[in-house]
């Protein structure tokens, strides 16, 4: 018998053997409970959530590897598994309220994220390219069926297909990318192909290319951008919150994995590709909102703009940049489901409004709201002393320490281009006249928005923990 | 670098061949063919009779659910031949994977009968 016929050690997919049994067993109480039981679904999925969290947390500390090295488990998975499901949990909280008033909450909703957010746990763990593509599967098959969640809409169908049929081209690129570079290097498992991958050739410069496209869909970054602001725009509040906060999360900690440790020794190659890649979402992040008058639209372009920053680090290819984009993606997960929890109270007696303009005169209808959004709006545009600043400052000091001033210096110049319509915001909810006051904001949300709030404020005053918990993951990914 | 271009040379020139025959084919009939178009021959073929009526009519969606259960299920069984071929290699962990998945889909087939989707009204 050989050694692969062997039960191997299950103990680190733990988390996501959780997630995965809890969430069909979910399914069969819904199927069974009909639509009676959806309450009960979604405050189970986020207690599966929160146990799965503690698990990850729990596990013996260290690198395990298990399948043979297709699951790795170090204190980068660790770190980002314990951002995307913490992301996921509040995506679940923040939708109870939105659902239950359309008359869509369905038990359907929490399990397909659950399901999302088990293949999240498998992709920052992926130790090869088949449990990358098998991960990215998971959580984008969830992610394309939720996106359709409201399927009376015509708009929430249309952002479902669109975000299908593109995502499913970006898997064909990806795969042709895999398949080139396993043609070109022999192997599939990062380690392997970083050995191989050190005599250069074109072909897995070709294969690297490819793969790069399919993963910068992922993580919407320009040229592979266009479906963000529809498919963000068109999906139900909820499904778009969950969208620019976990997935990302998850979809920017494989970029890092990829390149760190299958592509080390053609840094040079990947550099050039991230620098542009990086360029040209900050460019079109900062510039493409300005127009924007749908809170959801803009909120596209400026997760895609951000994801322009965190590559920024990336690009550097240092452990100082490793450790900058893993601190600046928890703190864009938080401000950005702080400005959803604020987006998703925007609502009057006849329903949900979009528009920026209904934001006017918000800071004398409900001022702590105002505030807080208005603080968050600070933070994404990075004023200091906010945490946004510290997440910007990290990633632009790592690229100029590995000499990548240009990029730093158009990386500043465009945020301060973002900052004009994220203060444009403030500005309408300070001095507009004010119009029709917002209904009160559910608990749950104010939850979500008083964490979001408090931990941007007072950031400054304690960072050590995230540094902390960031440096030692940035470490074990080299 | 040029090296591994020219392993691409047969597969250019392949490229190229079949460019140049699949246009020669399309462009021909247009210069030689003999045409002499009526009613008849431009309207749309049904087998022998008059169109009821436009092609692209809309399709109840059951038609796509029952195709869709249907490739699950087939597919399912593809994987098991194989399985089955070399169950006695495979070893403990061979068995509780198939287990696992077979597991899976049953699941997702208690949800679709619960749900309704194999009842025709």
């Amino acid at each position: 018998m050989t050694a692969s016929a062997q039960i191997p050690d299950l103990l680190p997919v733990l988390p996501e053997i959780v997630l995965i049994v809890g969430a069909l067993a979910l399914l069969m109480v819904g199927a069974y409970g009909g639509e009676r039981s959806s309450p009960l679904v979604n405050v189970a999925s986020i207690m599966l959530l929160a146990a799965a969290a503690a698990i990850v947390t729990w596990l013996p500390s260290g690198k395990l590897v298990t399948f043979g090295g297709s699951f790795v488990l170090d204190d980068f998975a660790r770190f980002l598994k314990v951002l995307a499901l913490g992301g996921s949990a509040a995506a679940i909280l923040m939708s109870l309220d939105y659902f239950r008033r359309e008359k869509i909450l369905k038990f359907e909703y929490p399990v397909l994220i659950l399901l999302a957010t088990a293949g999240m746990g498998m992709l920052v763990s992926a130790g090869d390219l088949i449990a990358l593509y098998l991960g990215l599967e998971l959580m984008s098959l969830s992610l394309y069926v939720i996106a359709a969640f409201n399927r009376d809409s015509a708009k929430s169908t249309e952002a479902g297909l669109k975000y299908f049929v593109l995502g499913a081209l970006s898997s064909g690129m990806l795969l042709y990318g895999c398949s080139l570079i396993y043609g070109y290097t022999g192997t599939i498992a990062f380690p392997g192909i970083a050995q191989a991958a050190a005599q250069g050739g074109l072909g897995v410069t070709f294969g690297l290319v490819f793969l790069l496209a399919g993963l910068c869909f992922k993580v919407s970054a320009v040229p592979f951008h266009m479906w963000t602001p529809d498919v963000y725009e068109g999906a139900p509040t909820p499904v778009t919150a969950f969208f620019a906060s976990a997935p990302k999360v998850a979809a920017m900690a494989i970029f890092m994995r990829v390149a760190i440790s299958a592509f080390p020794t053609i840094l040079v190659q990947w550099q050039q590709i991230l620098v542009f890649v990086a360029i040209a979402s900050m460019a079109l992040g900062s510039f493409a909102a300005i127009g924007q008058r749908n809170i959801k639209r803009l909120m596209a372009y400026s997760s895609i703009g951000h994801m322009g920053f965190a590559l920024v680090g990336l690009a550097a290819g240092t452990q100082a940049g490793v450790q900058g984009v893993l601190v600046y993606i928890s703190i864009y997960l938080l401000m950005t489901l702080g400005t959803f929890a604020c987006i998703l109270s925007m609502k009057r007696p006849g329903g949900m409004v979009e528009d920026i303009s209904d934001l006017a005169g918000l800071s004398r209808t409900s001022p702590t709201m105002a505030f807080l959004l208005a603080m968050l709006l600070f933070s994404l545009a990075g004023i200091p002393p906010l945490a946004g600043f510290f997440a910007k400052f990290y990633v632009f000091i790592a690229a100029i320490n590995a000499g990548l001033y240009a990029l730093a210096v158009i990386g500043v110049l465009t945020s301060v281009v973002g900052a004009y319509y994220y203060l444009m915001i403030v500005k309408i909810m300070y001095f507009d006249e004010p119009q029709r006051s917002f209904d009160p904001m559910p608990r749950e949300q104010v939850v979500v928005l008083a964490v979001a709030g408090l931990f941007n404020l007072l950031f400054f005053a304690y960072p050590a923990p995230l540094l902390d918990a960031a440096t030692a993951a940035a470490k074990s990914l080299f | 670098m040029s090296e591994l271009l020219q392993h691409y040379l047969p597969l250019a020139v392949f490229i190229a061949v079949a460019l140049g025959l699949s246009a020669a084919l399309l462009i021909a009939p247009f210069i030689v063919a003999y045409k002499q178009p009526d009613p008849e021959k431009l309207s749309a073929y049904e087998c022998g009779f008059n169109a009821f009526d436009d092609a692209r009519m809309k399709f109840d969606v059951r038609f796509y659910l029952v195709a869709i259960l249907f490739i699950i299920f087939d597919l399912e069984v593809a994987f098991l031949f194989p399985w089955a071929v070399a169950f006695g290699k495979l070893g403990l962990f061979g068995f509780w994977s198939m287990m696992v998945f077979l597991a899976v889909l049953t699941i997702g087939f208690i949800y679709e009968w619960k749900k309704g989707a194999l009842e025709w009204d």
